[in-house]
């Protein structure tokens, strides 16, 4: 049977899309198809899109090449994206291969919204 | 006290990602049993799953009659991997940083760059085609000893 379950829960703010990532980890393919399946749809116009990793305890470089498409997409519709709630450990990769220094890393949402006001 | 434990096991399978990552769940499961720190099992996962990947995406071109065999050592002072494709490899010395702002948004490229930052010790055969990675228990000193 057709696994189901959310990768993400939404919510919309006064100036951003909140997007919660709802895995513990994302590595498979067809995990990353669904998520970029479910968020591009949310990159309409220019919109300010704030990804939240709190619940993310793993994720591979494949993630890391969702997170760039997204970024693409966002920068081409004049909007903002924003990271947050990435723990010690992801967020050495993404100090490692110096993604740190192109997105915009925050401790939580709120920080995130708060940044784009 | 010193345990003196060593599990090896040589694995060869088709090249489906979804069987090897139990492999890599084996490893992590000896790992933990052996003491190995949360920092220890985060990094050789992420290194045998990058490893994994590249296998049978790059080496074995995802062409499911070629295999992947998964060799590992996991001892109280270290764990050892092997991972190997049937493909014509490539020299890990010789490609393209990912850290580099030509570099920076494409979308992959940066397996190895990880692999190598979060192990101890990485090399690739001449071929290019086997990777070995070593990572020490953080909890011994390389003699073997707790610290």
């Amino acid at each position: 049977m057709e696994d189901l379950k959310p990768r993400i829960g939404v919510y919309y703010a006064q100036n951003a899309t909140v997007v919660t990532l709802t895995d513990e980890k994302i590595l498979e393919d067809d995990d990353i198809k669904a998520l970029e399946e479910s968020i591009m749809p949310l990159i309409d116009g220019a919109v300010n899109l704030v990804i939240d990793f709190s619940s993310v305890q793993f994720l591979s470089s494949a993630v890391l090449g969702l997170l760039i498409r997204i970024s693409k997409k966002i920068n081409e519709h004049k909007g903002k994206l924003k990271l947050c709630g990435i723990s010690a450990r992801i967020y050495e990769i993404f100090k490692i291969t110096r993604l740190d220094e192109i997105f915009d890393i925050y401790d939580d949402a709120k920080k995130a919204m708060l940044s784009l006001k | 006290m010193t345990l003196k434990t060593t599990i090896h096991e040589k694995i060869v399978l088709k090249g489906i990602i979804s069987e090897l990552r139990a492999v890599c769940a084996k490893v992590l499961s000896w790992g933990k049993n052996l003491g190995y720190s949360d920092d220890d099992l985060f990094a050789v996962h992420l290194a045998m799953e990058e490893a994994i990947v590249n296998a049978v995406k790059h080496g074995n071109k995802q062409d499911t009659s070629k295999t992947v065999s998964v060799e590992y050592d996991v001892s109280p002072e270290k764990i050892d991997i092997s991972v190997a494709d049937e493909g014509r490899g490539f020299d890990s010395n010789h490609l393209a940083d990912p850290r580099l702002s030509e570099n920076i948004y494409k979308m992959g490229g940066r397996g190895v760059l990880l692999i190598k930052s979060y192990m101890d010790e990485v090399e690739y055969n001449t071929a290019g085609n086997t990777v070995r990675m070593i990572k020490f228990n953080s909890r011994h000193g390389r003699d073997g000893e707790p610290r």
